[in-house]
């Protein structure tokens, strides 16, 4: 919302300063947005008098002239072909900042002749795009005065920012009335006085809506002026509205426009002449169109409402008028609209047109209902005043709803919701302020005032005192403390998250913080894509699928970093994939990536992560997360984002997947355009079970053997098929008591070693509680080992 | 016609036949290569009168768009299966050892929005705040409903709201959460006060330029019993952000705003100097708007089946990528989700740097 200083203070008496204006404003919650002050950015600028203008002696189209800023004749060279003698000009001393460039004014010599200063356009002056010569001034203006005083420009621009529920504050009567509650000065909106008619309208108002539908419109008031000679509005209404960005069109139109900023009522000038017939607010029909004053075509339906006469609809009720029907030049009979309109159905209907009109603004953020034949009659009398004419009688259909409503206040619920002492009668004063009616004793009987739809119950009065009495008058009160010694803030299975970030990091992992869409192609590849997860309006095709992995997102991460030059990649992400759209199907995954190869060394070839690579951050990471990770066992049946040989899965029991590990599928790579090999792994926090809640910190007793441990190596020939977990598995539960673990350390196909076989040797470590072992103990651990891996896989020991 | 059906019947065995790229190819060439048996036929398209040719040249055609699809899908299945052959000859077993990729402890980094949650956590732990999160895909009554934002409310517009094609279950519309606030939803609805949560996370809105992105994060902070006032408020920010951003004092300016799940309700602007290359708090002549706040409406506490003339509180939100930007000086806030591993290693934290009060939050 736009307004200018002195616009303000026809509406408020007031001897407080800009700066204090501005500050109190921000402080109330109108808050400044931008100032322009002209007067202060131009105020180098001054009335020059041109007393000699001659040709430059070295160029064709340059003059010299000298010019009197009352502080002496300067000379100034100017190219402009207006430049002439005897014509008042605006004159830049050499160091103004000239507002175009916002570069400084230089004292220059231009083809061997001094120019101290310059004559501007109305460009370098950013007051329009007119740079074919210099601005001239009236004759009549004082040598040595600020131009902004010559050229209307004194006045600051203020523009606040309102929220939507301060729709009294897009007036800037309203404002002003803030202000003074706000203790800044007294308010001086002049009362509207009526103006009786001459004659009865010959067009007649009519309300004409279902049952049901009738608060889509409860008030439609209006009058004929006729006879009205219609051109500019007065220059100070023009300087106004420009003032504000506005554009002024003609005196009917800008009478509207003017009310719309003053009071926050929009009104509609109708040229009476080309309706026909009565007017009546109705619902639109469906597929009924409608050319509106900004050009455009609108295809209307049965949600909206329109003001129609007998033939069609003539405006979008409290959004825009129609085109046909519109006030031009040559007008002479006017018929003024003053309406209600629901509030939600025009909000609806400007969204479903893309309408953002003034009018809209201040519908959908609430009118004033009180001054719906206030804003008819202020209409009437500046219309009568620039356009001349005879007034009819108000024709009136409907009636203002009701808006009142009591509120019980007690001002004692100030102290106890905001924490500040204030004395009742000081509250009493600030509601009163803001024009609310007050009855009764404790408790208060509290009446809004009709422009403030927003005030419905005692938390709402107190935000106004408290607003208006300053929030920087609240004092801080320390919030007591709950225990004297901190509790942890985290749920376990918050810390676990939070862990499990520091944990990869600890293993030399990148986190990444990656957005939770991707695109649907990239989600297809990864199970997901399904439309109930297919965001209804992307902002762009590329984010348009939330992910159903956490591993899209690092890949292309991955992949941008490549293209980069960065290599290699070693991220990871703590966060949700999206399964389905229930609370329940958002499980946040701890997922890391680890793609090309590493730097290459001295000591030997650089490596590439593979599958095991993987899988050792994904136990590292169960591990460091406490979960149970000598019970896991590991499964190839990876989904298919992964490679299918070079994949596992870690599951706790035959259901439960804890972790994903593995080398991408290379149609993945391919898909996602990630040239190097990457190992990936999936960890699903949720899914480790988390330890149970003990009544003591006591970690279980240590107990240490006396007796000297024996390690034991053995080589089998087996399948190639047989996994090595099977082996290892069989060798350690081949004597439970005495076997404390069991290491693959070497794995041989080839020369020496049949087709189909494979060999592979373990290392079996005893470990004797009572007594130290001899030759013969081991030797029937050692039988029992070869026996049981023999049973569980038909491997033989190697001689 | 007999000849087309004849003719696509055999290409159609000999596709299928083919084992390999080269004996596919042949097939091609000799269908549709220059002198293939389809490009003659098209060619004889050229010499027929236009009834006949109205009749022959969909068929040819047709002939010709089968073979060629033909061809193109027996091409991607042998390309299939070699894949598929090459993949089995990778498998290994994946039941050996785990053999970690040699890493350097040194060079892993935590991002900073999860550093600064955690500094967060950290701070407002010791004010007896608990944390509490919830689905960044949310239900509508929740994440506006609830918080009084009713459909029609001016105040969705402020709001660009990311919908779901999906529902949120119970006839609820899905949304991205547009704040972390339905959060204090969800916690009002299944705990008693008094109440004391901060709630970090994840939020969206369709917005993008240098200050925003499509995808932030947000701390929201809630505080519910029966006597906590505005006055509670003020201070609890005011200790928040002096051991947030490190100095013993700190200037804040509370300006009266709006917003529907809070009355009274005020932006917060906190004193800086911006002067110099960085933002130094606790002095200078700017002020800087960093969070929004205010007492919880009655409406709230009561759509959330507590009574609001028992209960009342505070509530807080700010965006945690902000403050990382403020403290830390990030510029671009797209940069925080590009996962450029320069940026990561930069602006990104040593796994030692845990935020501890009793540490000192930063070294």
């Amino acid at each position: 919302m736009k307004f200018t200083l002195n616009w303000l203070k026809e509406h408020l008496d007031t001897g407080a300063s800009l700066d204090d204006i501005l500050t109190v404003l921000t402080r109330i919650g109108l808050e400044v947005e931008s100032v322009e002050d002209r007067a202060k950015e131009l105020a180098a600028f001054r009335v020059g008098y041109v007393k000699d203008a001659v040709q430059h002696p070295n160029a064709d189209k340059l003059r010299l002239c000298v010019v009197d800023a009352g502080d002496g004749d300067v000379q100034v060279v100017c190219g402009a072909p207006n430049a002439r003698q005897g014509i008042k000009v605006v004159f830049a001393p050499v160091g103004a900042i000239v507002p175009v460039t916002g570069a400084e004014l230089k004292a220059g010599n231009i083809r061997g002749q001094a120019s101290n200063g310059m004559m501007c356009s109305a460009r370098e002056l950013k007051l329009g795009e007119d740079h074919n010569g210099i601005i001239e001034l009236p004759a009549d203006a004082p040598i040595g005065t600020p131009v902004a005083e010559v050229l209307g420009l004194g006045d600051p621009v203020i523009d606040i920012a309102i929220t939507p529920n301060r729709g009294d504050c897009n007036a800037v009567a309203g404002i002003a009335r803030d202000l003074a509650a706000a203790g800044l000065g007294a308010v001086t909106t002049p009362a509207v006085e009526p103006v009786v008619g001459a004659f009865p309208s010959p067009i007649a108002t009519a309300l004409d809506f279902p049952p049901g539908g009738e608060n889509a419109c409860p008030l439609f008031e209006g009058r004929l002026i006729r006879g009205v000679k219609n051109g500019p509005s007065p220059e100070w209404v023009q300087d106004r509205l420009r003032a504000v960005g506005l554009r002024p069109i003609s005196a009917l139109v800008d009478v509207t426009n003017l009310i719309s900023l003053d009071r926050a009522r929009p009104l509609h000038v109708f040229d009476a002449d080309k309706l026909r017939g009565n007017l009546r607010a109705r619902p639109a029909k469906d597929g009924e169109a409608l050319a509106a004053l900004d050009g455009k075509s609108y295809v209307l339906d049965s949600t909206m409402t329109v003001i129609a006469d007998d033939h069609a609809a003539r405006g979008i009720a409290g959004v825009m008028g129609g085109e046909e029907t519109g006030c031009t030049a040559e007008t002479v009979n006017v018929f003024i609209e003053a309406a209600l309109f629901d509030p939600i159905r025009t909000a609806a209907t400007g969204r479903k047109l893309g309408i953002n009109s003034d009018a809209r603004y201040r519908y959908e953020r609430g009118v004033d209902p009180e001054f719906n034949r206030a804003g008819l009659e202020l209409a009437t009398r500046l219309i009568l005043d620039w356009c001349g004419g005879e007034v009819s009688d108000v024709v009136s259909a409907g009636a203002v709803p009701e808006w009142r409503r009591q509120i019980a206040f007690d001002p004692a619920s100030v102290k106890k919701l905001v924490g500040i002492d204030i004395p009742a009668a000081h509250v009493l004063r600030i509601l009163g302020d803001i024009g609310c009616t007050i009855t009764g004793a404790l408790p208060f009987l509290v009446t809004p005032p009709s422009w403030r739809p927003d005030i419905h119950g005692a938390a709402d009065l107190v935000e106004e005192v408290a607003r208006l009495n300053g929030l920087d008058n609240i004092a801080s009160v320390a919030l007591p403390r709950v225990t004297a010694v901190t509790k942890p803030g985290l749920t376990p299975t918050q810390r676990r998250y939070r862990e499990a970030r520091r944990a990869l990091a600890g293993r030399g992992m990148v986190e990444a913080v990656t957005n939770s869409f991707v695109p649907k192609k990239d989600a297809a590849l990864f199970g997901g894509g399904s439309d109930a997860l297919m965001l209804a309006n992307p902002i762009s095709a590329d984010l348009d699928a939330m992910r159903p992995n956490v591993l899209p997102s690092l890949i292309a991460a991955a992949a941008r970093n490549a293209a980069r030059g960065l290599v290699p990649s070693h991220l990871f992400e703590v966060g949700p994939q999206f399964n389905g759209t229930g609370e329940t199907e958002q499980p946040w995954v701890a997922a890391g990536l680890r793609a090309g190869a590493g730097a290459r060394q001295w000591s030997g070839i650089p490596l590439s992560p593979d599958v095991f690579a993987a899988k050792a951050d994904a136990l590292a990471l169960i591990e460091a997360l406490g979960g149970p990770v000598a019970n896991l066992s590991v499964w190839t049946d990876a989904p298919h984002w992964y490679h299918p040989g070079r994949s596992g899965q870690l599951k706790l029991g035959p259901k439960t997947v804890i972790a994903r590990f593995g080398e991408l599928h290379p149609k993945v790579l391919t898909a996602m355009d990630l040239k190097a090999p990457a190992a990936v792994f999936e960890v699903f926090v949720d899914a480790i079970p988390l330890p149970k809640a003990k009544a003591t910190k006591t970690k279980p007793p240590l107990v240490l053997s006396d007796y000297p441990a024996v390690e034991r190596d053995f080589a089998f020939l087996i399948d190639t098929s047989v996994p090595a977990g099977d082996v290892v598995k069989a060798a350690a539960g081949a004597d439970k008591v005495l076997i404390e673990k069991v290491d693959v350390f070497d794995l041989y196909e080839g020369k020496g070693v049949p087709d189909g076989k494979k060999s592979l040797a373990i290392a079996v470590r005893l470990q004797p509680k009572d007594r130290t072992l001899t030759e013969a103990d081991i030797d029937a651990v050692g039988q029992k080992v070869v026996a049981a891996v023999t049973k569980a896989t038909g491997g033989t020991l190697r001689g | 016609m007999t000849d087309i059906t004849a003719l696509e019947r055999d290409l159609s065995e000999r596709i299928a036949a083919s084992g390999d790229d080269a004996a596919l190819e042949a097939v091609r060439v000799a269908a549709l290569g220059k002198k293939g048996q389809v490009s003659e036929l098209l060619k004889s398209l050229g010499g027929m009168s236009p009834d006949e040719r109205k009749m022959q040249g969909p068929a040819i055609n047709g002939l010709r768009d089968r073979v060629t699809t033909a061809i193109a899908e027996k091409k991607q299945a042998l390309a299939d299966a070699d894949l598929q052959r090459r993949l089995e000859t990778e498998r290994v077993d994946v039941t050996l050892p785990a053999v970690p990729f040699p890493f350097d402890p040194g060079a892993g980094r935590i991002h900073p929005v999860s550093q600064v949650t955690d500094e967060l956590i950290a701070i407002f732990a010791d004010m007896g705040f608990g944390v509490a999160e919830g689905p960044d895909i949310e239900r509508d009554d929740y994440n506006f409903t609830k918080l009084n934002i009713p459909p029609e409310h001016p105040a969705r517009q402020m709001h660009d709201t990311f919908y779901l094609n999906g529902n949120a279950g119970d006839g609820a519309r899905a949304v991205l959460r547009t704040h972390t606030s339905p959060v204090q939803i969800r916690t009002m609805l299944t705990q008693k006060p008094p109440i004391r949560i901060i709630v970090p996370g994840r939020t969206y809105r369709s917005d993008s330029d240098q200050t925003h992105t499509p995808m932030f994060h947000q701390v929201e902070g809630l505080v519910i019993d029966e006597t906590t006032h505005m006055g509670h408020l003020k201070w609890t920010l005011e200790e928040f952000c002096k051991a947030f951003f490190e100095v013993p004092q700190v200037k804040m300016r509370f300006r009266a705003s709006h917003f529907p799940f809070t009355e009274p309700s005020a932006e917060v602007d906190i004193q800086c100097d911006r002067s110099g290359d960085t933002v130094k708090f606790g002095e200078g002549n700017d002020w800087l708007e960093i969070l929004g706040c205010g007492m919880v409406h009655p409406k709230v506490i009561a759509n959330c089946g507590l009574d609001p003339e028992k209960y009342q509180g505070f509530a807080f939100g700010c965006g945690i990528d902000r403050l990382a930007m403020l403290k830390y000086g990030l510029p671009d806030l797209r940069a925080f989700f590009d996962s450029d591993l320069r940026w990561l290693k930069h602006y990104g934290f040593s796994v030692l740097e845990q935020p501890s009060l009793a540490m000192g939050l930063t070294r």
